[in-house]
């Protein structure tokens, strides 16, 4: 029982969020990646023990910052918006946003600049065109208030929503290919079959994005 | 009276006797091995004096080297000779510490320039029998780290785990990764900047104006004199003295709070808290330092632009480099800001490094990177924790209660390590 509290030495986390488990999946082993909003590391620690990934990342609290380094994970204190432009060019085989994209005053420049920086892009999101956030405000007439939007609209750092058809045109707007889409349905739970955009639009509480520069 | 004043006259005897045998280690350099300065001069004979804590493990792997800040000394974690006082960043390296010492070999050397036994403007110049003075070619912080690492080869080390240090200590930490990047496992440079800006410079100048300006420095030969500027160097240290600490810190420890009276006297006595503190702070330093060693070593933090000798670019200072690196600030810290840690942060990005950054939140200023910050200490273990495990040596312990107090002694009181540090 000793090391109960000696995370540094343990750096793998037995579980990590569903959503964090399907970026997992999609990236190969020993990889070179950069976790932008990673938080206290659980993707990083996963990906480290897992996978034999070089991991880095970004992070927007000193919380977290601290959490990460404490865990010896390599992570600076910086956001997206004004921290990306320092990195070099492909300098990562995977750049990866994790619930956070809604979050960025630049959402489409950040965008750019994960797949100038990594040869890939993997984007996870809360998606706005969910049926329990359209029912909400369709019936509620007010900004939806949920587990998973845990926000009020004043005072939400979710400041550039987006649903997963808004998404798709972003990316074909940029010239970005989809390579590969996970739905996460309101459990968390991978949607299991293919369908239009529409469909998972509409049962997909959020989405997963494996993007390759074109 | 007379006995506070002989005091101050002992303190200082001890202090100049320190300079050429200094009660620490000391390494010795004979005309056979001249130390190459960057303004073009060879030194030599030259000596450094080092302290050492802990063992070095048979694969020599586990070496830690603590750098200094400007008016820091080689005690980092054992008491003082001339002052008295314990270590000066006793809270950061010791047993159980983030700087574990049961686990790490930790050197520790006084910067060349410096009076406690390195060479120095108050050694004495083999050459005359007299003490060099202002005859002592200008040190540049290189200087400083390519003696250190004439001592660390001497000592048979080839590759260090780590180079840890605060102030112009994170310049020396820079400035190893930058110069010796195969020798530097893990860096760890803490309120610092890979240049010293224009107002820093600026804070300088004044506290070198304040020494020179004194008649009793004679030129820099007041040591043959028999005389000592005194009241310039206390001077320079007041000015530097704010800039340590925070608006912020000042007003909630001084306020407009008088000293030991009703009220203003209508003359110019220290009728103001922070004026006797800052009188303090000036007179209890002039003891402990040499006021020659204080125009070099600003010096050298002033010429100290790492990212010049390549081309402008910072990031080329660190091209290709394996180095892992924490760097932290502080949210207070106006000396060395932390846009100046973040350059630092962004070049080595640019370079495609193994970089953690911290800023802390704190309203101690620059100072608080020697004062009890378990933020800072919790970054420290723990990357130090990360960078054993990839070196294969063990980490320092873990802390065995929440925050980052070491197992067995209670924190040391924080006010007790002010002064020696930087």
């Amino acid at each position: 029982m000793s090391d109960a509290a000696t995370p540094s030495t343990r750096p793998a986390p037995a579980r990590i969020r569903n959503d964090l488990r399907v970026v997992a999946e999609l990236v190969a082993p020993g990889a070179r990646l950069l976790d932008i909003g990673c938080g206290d590391g659980d993707l990083l620690a996963y990906l480290a023990a897992e996978k034999g990934v070089d991991g880095r990342g970004i992070e927007l609290s000193q919380a977290g910052v601290n959490a990460c380094v404490a865990r010896g994970l390599s992570v600076i204190q910086g956001d997206a918006d004004r921290d990306l432009a320092y990195y070099p060019d492909r300098g990562f085989d995977y750049a990866v946003l994790s619930q956070t994209i809604q979050a960025t005053m630049a959402p489409k420049t950040v965008l750019q600049e994960l797949l100038r920086i990594g040869d890939k892009a993997i984007v996870s999101f809360p998606n706005f065109g969910y049926w329990d956030v359209r029912l909400r405000l369709m019936f509620g007439g007010r900004m939806p208030v949920s587990e998973r939007l845990p926000y009020s609209w004043y005072d939400t750092p979710n400041i550039h929503f987006c649903t997963i058809r808004d998404f798709v045109a972003l990316c074909r707007e940029i010239g970005a290919t989809v390579e590969k889409a996970v739905a996460l349905d309101g459990n968390g739970n991978r949607v299991p079959f293919n369908a239009p955009w529409w469909v998972w639009n509409l049962i997909g509480a959020q989405a997963v994005f494996l993007l390759k520069r074109r | 009276m007379g006995s506070a004043a002989d005091d101050f006259d002992e303190t200082e005897r001890r202090r100049r006797r320190e300079a050429d045998r200094p009660s620490s280690l000391v390494a010795r350099f004979g005309d056979d091995q001249p130390l190459r300065l960057d303004g073009g001069a060879l030194l030599s004979p030259w000596q450094i004096a080092y302290t050492t804590v802990g063992k070095l493990n048979a694969d020599r792997s586990n070496a830690v080297l603590v750098c200094h800040a400007l008016t820091g000394d080689q005690y980092v974690a054992s008491p003082n000779p001339v002052t008295g006082k314990p270590g000066w960043w006793g809270l950061m390296v010791g047993p159980g510490r983030p700087v574990d010492t049961d686990r790490f070999f930790v050197i520790c050397a006084n910067v060349l320039g410096g009076c406690m036994g390195t060479t120095g403007p108050a050694s004495t110049d083999p050459a005359t029998g007299r003490p060099y003075g202002v005859d002592l070619p200008l040190i540049t912080i290189p200087d400083m780290v390519r003696a250190q690492a004439a001592l660390v080869e001497s000592l048979g080390i080839d590759t260090l785990f780590a180079v840890v240090g605060g102030s112009m200590g994170g310049m020396q930490v820079l400035e190893w990764a930058a110069a010796y990047p195969e020798r530097v496992f893990a860096a760890v440079p803490i309120a610092t900047g890979a240049r010293h800006s224009s107002q820093n410079i600026a804070f300088h100048e004044v506290g070198r104006q304040a020494v020179m300006a004194d008649p009793d420095w004679c030129r820099g030969a007041y040591l043959e004199a028999g005389r000592s500027p005194r009241k310039g160097l206390a001077v320079a240290r007041m000015a530097a003295h704010i800039t340590y600490m925070s608006g912020q810190s000042l007003h909630a420890k001084f306020g407009r709070n008088l000293q030991d009276r009703e009220r203003v006297t209508f003359g110019f006595e220290a009728d103001f808290q922070i004026e006797s503190y800052l009188r303090h702070q000036g007179m209890s330093f002039v003891d402990r330092f040499d006021a020659n060693s204080y125009l070099y070593v600003t010096r050298a933090m002033d010429y100290f632009d790492l990212a010049a000798p390549h081309g402008g670019v910072l990031a080329h200072a660190f091209a290709g480099t394996r180095t892992r690196f924490c760097v932290a600030s502080f949210t207070t810290d106006w000396l060395f800001p932390t846009t100046e840690s973040k350059a630092v942060v962004h070049a080595l990005n640019a370079a495609g490094a193994n970089v953690s950054f911290v800023e802390i939140a704190s309203d101690r200023g620059h100072d608080a990177f020697l004062l009890d910050e378990p933020e800072l200490f919790a970054t420290v273990r723990g990357f130090l924790t990360g960078a054993a495990r990839a070196r294969g040596i063990e980490g320092p312990a873990a802390p065995r209660i929440a925050g980052d107090a070491p197992p067995t002694q209670p924190a040391v009181k924080a006010v007790v390590q002010r002064g020696g540090g930087r």
